[in-house]
């Protein structure tokens, strides 16, 4: 069981690959470095809040952060409109999105311990709040981002895209705090079994609490750099992150029974996933054909990860 | 005797009055800020909408009733909108064929999910890709036209009481006899509060659990029958919101997540009040962006009454 | 014994979970008409045997047959029921989701048509009302919304109660524990009833007072085998207690230096129900035991010690060694260095990350102390027998900064040899000054405690410091007097 938990990110990598050699030998290799360079720029948008739906995914069963659209929405639209496309607010629009996300987790743990409700319900509830003040805020209004921001999400070192390469620094990091932190262990042991690790002295709710703040965060995070990269916030820019943060954490190898994560896997499903619709594209496949591929392949990643049958 | 006082107003009582006494409420305040909505056309166009949402809230409820969850109810209310459509519409039977076929893949997914011990909720975010997908297909650009007798079914106007409020209460009451009174339904309750206990009665988890999601993919087909009755019109995105409003729903409904407390009654007055929960706030001459708020904070506001109740009762 | 042919036959019923052994050929003969009482201290096999019977657990050897029948192979729960084989279980197998008519329409098939919820509810109601007159249960009443001891009466009157199948064989698994003494004597009049109107009924019990008055036959299990069986007659309180306890005499060693009196203790816990003054003191350097039944409200005061809850005080950090291990102690997926550290993983905390290499040594280092048999550490946790896993749990503790040790019965499934060395471990630690809580349901562990407490139904029973402590005065404050 465990040996074949141990590398299961490798699977996201090596279909990441598979699908973009072949979109690459159906071109002829035109475009390839392209398409590479675009599927890391939107990969590092998935990574960003998959980084923090791993986080709360691996606290175990029931744990899943279902407000991370409505909160990138908030945070995308409050800070364009803040900073009024004036680059000297940069970092007020940063820091305020970054509170939004606070806020959001915090309001989110508030209603899984006061109400006592599963965690997905209170962040389905919490969601609809947040989506409404989006909304009610921005008025219809797309506010450009400033230029700074819209130049960094865009901008390229030697061809491979910044954003790029700061996600992926914040996913080391990332990777870090999770096997190398009081933090991180606390969280995988509490995803292995709650009961034991209050046990063993974890402080469960408190670990609890600090990965769903840190999960709306990135969400707030994300958002911004989102609406810097796309020209401003648009009210279903969220949208597609609800089942796609948790199916680049599945993908990615990531237990779904919790206690079992990795980074690594994020950006191989990221890519995968991206490079998946590219390339069914390039074959000249339909929208749909792309969405049911897509899902077929979650449900057999799911099926082939896991060996457990049941008893009655 | 004080026990036979305390029995009165028992806290089962109080969980059972929570539903149906938030959607007075709101009802009566959508009365007061604008008396026309008691008009027949009034409550006709009010409650139009919350027909399908229920359908969506039923199906919900059997996946939940098993300690499952379906994330992808609203892609396949979708399909299902779709396929009738477009194929219902022209080709009767292939439409048929279709959507029967649909809710046999339905039983498979409960049967796949059971066997290999799989998590639903990953299980049903794939197939919600599936049905999106497969909805796009069918209906790849907004269009097709509902089918005759449907629309005649969802415009109906019988005398004295609308037609959503008829649906409504025979949705509810079918579901309830079916679920909730018969013997077969007790069974299938059984194997959310105490599956090992039925197991050991000598009742299949296996067949409880495909019946369930059988029972979930028919009533979401019904819904989107329903929903084109009501736009005309089918387009592969149009239901999306049901997964989360379907959710919602049950709980609102008195509905828990696991356990196998459910209440077809409760699940059918939570979708009401959460379709209510929209237009409430164009009465209240707010700012119509509220819509979704306003569902969200109803639901956060029905589950602290619920606490509150819980909390009671534990100091008895 | 009687004369007619027997009605249940065991012959020779082996059982085993992995290395243990809980059944070793076990013959039993079961008459109409009859109850036999089924006595023995925990793990005696009891419960393990009469899972056997309900065809629950498939024995490993031998064979099982209900009136003169053969049914050894492909006996299953629903096949036991068909022969009238019924069981109430200790653990309750009712549906709390549903009403108390429903939950009896769930065991009997046969209920179903127009008109089910009348029949089920006559069913139930008129049988609640035989056994338990003045019960106060409505069949309408949802089980969830009961108490457990009037659960307790549903699932008992829902096994007695008769469809087209018959009640021929009837289990009862500790039914009393949770009744009152009303209903508990309502219940042991029917049994009565039942067993004269031809039934058969098993009773197992703690109340040495009940199995005694209500049964025809007594059988006492030990080690997983019938160690005495004659008529109910032939016992009294003291030779079954002298049955069910192993034949080592305690010998009241006296070398221990008592180390109570002037020291401030470091522990002091009141369980919550407990009606008198009595409560748990533990002294630095101290072993205390914590005595008793399984399941009489050890574990919660550990673990209301270990939370440091309301009417606990404790001087010190605390650690705890879970003995169910699958679901208070090991993480499956974490190797044995993960497992061990986890509990003193602050110490390893550098500047930004936490000291890997430390945390391989220092699990390194408990592996060679305790004895963990494998070749590296970094092996999962699961590829270790039971007994290593549990002295990795043990290592946890140990090499944390605990000063105090929590133990919850951590010796279950663990082979001789290794509890020796755990045992030696115990003291060398409780020497240097550690102060130890053992909860274990081993009467002959409690030799390695300075002082022991029994527990019965969540409270302290008894205070017996070392030099009073034998095995006899622990069997009687286990067991109810007035019962």
């Amino acid at each position: 069981m465990s040996g074949r938990l141990r590398q299961p990110w490798l699977w996201a990598w090596v279909g990441a690959a598979a699908v973009w050699l072949a979109t690459a030998a159906f071109t002829g290799g035109t475009g390839s470095a392209q398409v590479l360079s675009a599927a890391l720029t939107f990969g590092a948008f998935y990574v960003i809040v998959a980084l923090g739906q791993m986080f709360v995914i691996t606290l175990g069963p029931g744990n899943v952060d279902l407000s991370i659209p409505a909160c990138m929405t908030l945070a995308g639209t409050v800070s364009m409109k803040v900073m009024g496309g004036a680059a000297a607010m940069l970092p007020v629009g940063l820091v305020l999105a970054l509170l939004i996300g606070l806020g959001v987790g915090t309001v989110n743990f508030a209603l899984i311990r006061l109400l006592r409700i599963p965690p997905i319900i209170a962040t389905l509830s919490s969601s609809f709040i947040f989506q409404s003040a989006a909304i009610w805020y921005n008025r219809g209004l797309r506010v450009k981002p400033p230029e700074p921001l819209a130049d960094f999400t865009t901008a390229r070192i030697a061809g491979v895209p910044v954003i790029a390469l700061a996600v992926a620094a914040l996913a080391v990091a990332m990777h870090l705090l999770l096997t190398r932190t009081l933090y991180g262990r606390a969280v995988l042991a509490i995803g292995q079994n709650q009961r034991a690790a209050h046990l063993a002295g974890i402080r469960v709710e408190r670990t609890r609490a600090l990965t769903y703040l840190m999960c709306a965060t990135l969400a707030g995070l994300c958002g911004f750099l989102l609406a810097g990269f796309s020209g401003g916030a648009a009210l279903n820019m969220g949208e597609e992150y609800l089942l796609s943060s948790i199916a680049v954490v599945v993908i990615g190898g990531t237990s779904v029974a919790g206690g079992y994560s990795n980074v690594p896997g994020l950006w191989g499903a990221a890519l995968f996933l991206f490079l998946l619709v590219t390339m069914l594209n390039t074959f000249g496949a339909g929208a749909g054909v792309r969405l049911v591929l897509t899902g077929l392949i979650i449900i057999g990643v799911i099926v082939a990860a896991s060996g457990g049958r049941r008893r009655i | 005797m004080a026990s036979q006082i305390g029995n009165l107003i028992s806290p089962r009582l109080l969980r059972a009055l929570l539903p149906p006494l938030s959607l007075a409420a709101l009802l009566v305040t959508i009365f007061w800020l604008q008396p026309r909505t008691q008009s027949y056309f009034g409550l006709n166009l009010l409650l139009n909408l919350a027909i399908p949402i229920a359908l969506a809230t039923i199906a919900q409820m059997f996946i939940l009733c098993v300690n499952e969850l379906d994330l992808s109810i609203g892609a396949f209310v979708s399909l299902c909108a779709c396929i009738t459509a477009t194929w219902l519409n022209d080709t009767p039977l292939l439409g048929v064929l279709a959507l029967a076929g649909l809710v046999g893949v339905y039983a498979l997914l409960g049967a796949l999910i059971h066997l290999r011990n799989l998590p639903s909720i990953v299980v049903t975010l794939g197939m919600s890709f599936v049905w999106l997908g497969l909805a796009v297909l069918v209906l790849p650009t907004p269009g097709g036209a509902a089918p005759g007798w449907i629309r005649s079914l969802m415009t109906l106007k019988p005398p004295l009481v609308p037609f959503p409020i008829i649906a409504a209460v025979a949705i509810a009451g079918v579901v309830h006899v079916g679920l909730m009174r018969s013997a077969f339904g007790t069974v299938l309750r059984g194997a959310g509060g105490n599956p090992a206990s039925l197991a050991r009665a000598g009742w299949s988890i296996l067949r409880i659990k495909m019946t369930m999601f059988a029972l979930a993919g028919f009533f979401g087909a019904l819904s989107g029958m329903a929903l084109v009755g009501l736009t005309t019109s089918a387009d592969a995105n149009i239901a999306l919101r049901y997964t989360l409003l379907s959710i919602a729903g049950v709980i609102l409904g008195g509905g828990e997540f696991v356990g196998g407390r459910v209440s077809p009654i409760g699940a059918v007055i939570g979708a009401v009040t959460l379709a209510l929960a929209g237009s409430f706030l164009s009465f209240l001459r707010l700012n119509p962006d509220w819509q979704i708020g306003a569902q969200g904070a109803i639901l956060i506001l029905v589950l602290a009454l619920r606490v509150l109740i819980s909390r009671g009762e534990a100091r008895r | 014994m009687t004369a007619t042919a027997p009605i249940v036959r065991l012959d020779g019923v082996e059982k085993r979970f992995g290395a243990v052994r809980a059944l070793s050929g076990v013959s039993l003969d079961l008459a109409a008409g009859e109850c036999l009482g089924l006595v023995g201290h925990n793990g005696a096999g009891k419960s393990t045997l009469m899972n056997v019977l309900s065809g629950v657990l498939t024995p490993d050897a031998g064979r099982v047959s209900i009136a003169g029948q053969d049914v050894t192979g492909g006996y299953s729960t629903a096949n036991a029921q068909a022969h009238g084989v019924r069981c109430v279980f200790q653990e309750l197998s009712l549906c709390p989701n549903l009403t108390v008519a429903e939950n009896a329409r769930i065991s009997h098939p046969a209920i179903r048509g127009f008109g089910w919820r009348g029949q089920a509810r006559r069913l139930i109601g008129n049988k609640l009302g035989e056994v338990f007159p003045g019960h106060g249960i409505s069949p309408n009443d949802l089980v969830g919304d009961l108490s457990i001891a009037r659960r307790q009466m549903v699932e008992i009157a829902r096994a007695f109660a008769v469809t087209d199948r018959p009640a021929r064989v009837v289990i009862l698994d500790e039914p009393t524990s949770s009744l009152d003494s009303v209903a508990a004597g309502l219940l042991l009049k029917h049994v009565r009833r039942f067993v004269e109107g031809g039934g058969t009924c098993v009773l197992i019990s703690h109340l040495l007072g009940e199995i005694l008055d209500t049964s025809d036959r007594i059988a006492v299990m030990r080690d997983g085998g019938v160690v005495a069986l004659d008529a109910a007659r032939a016992f009294d309180r003291r030779s079954l207690v002298a049955a069910m306890g192993s034949v080592t005499e305690a010998h009241g060693q006296a070398d221990a230096a008592p180390k109570r009196g002037t020291a401030q203790p470091v522990v002091r816990a009141r369980p919550l129900k407990q009606p008198d003054e009595r409560e748990l003191t533990a002294h630095a350097g101290e072993v205390v035991g914590l005595a008793g039944l399984s399941g009489q409200g050890q574990t919660e005061l550990l673990v209301r010690i270990f939370d440091r809850a309301p009417g606990t005080d404790v001087a010190g950090p605390v650690a705890l060694v879970a003995g169910d291990r699958q679901s208070d102690g090991v993480f499956p997926l974490w190797s044995i260095a993960e497992n061990i550290a986890v509990g003193s993983l602050r110490r390893f905390k550098g500047k930004w990350l936490l000291d890997e290499a430390g945390i391989t040594h220092f699990a390194e280092d408990w592996r060679r102390k305790i004895g963990i048999r494998t070749p590296d550490v970094g092996n999962p946790i699961l590829s270790l027998s039971g007994g290593n896993q549990q002295k990795a749990l043990f290592a946890r503790a140990l090499g944390s900064d605990a000063r105090i040790v929590v133990m919850d019965d951590p010796m279950r499934g663990v082979d001789v040899g290794t509890k020796q060395e755990v045992y030696g471990m115990i003291r060398e630690q409780a020497a240097k000054g550690r102060c130890f809580l053992w909860y274990t349901t081993e009467t002959d562990e409690l030799r390695n405690c300075d002082h022991v407490y029994v527990f019965r139904e969540g409270i302290i029973a008894a205070d017996l410091p070392r030099a009073e402590m034998t095995e006899e005065k622990v069997i009687h404050a286990s067991f109810r007097e007035d019962a």
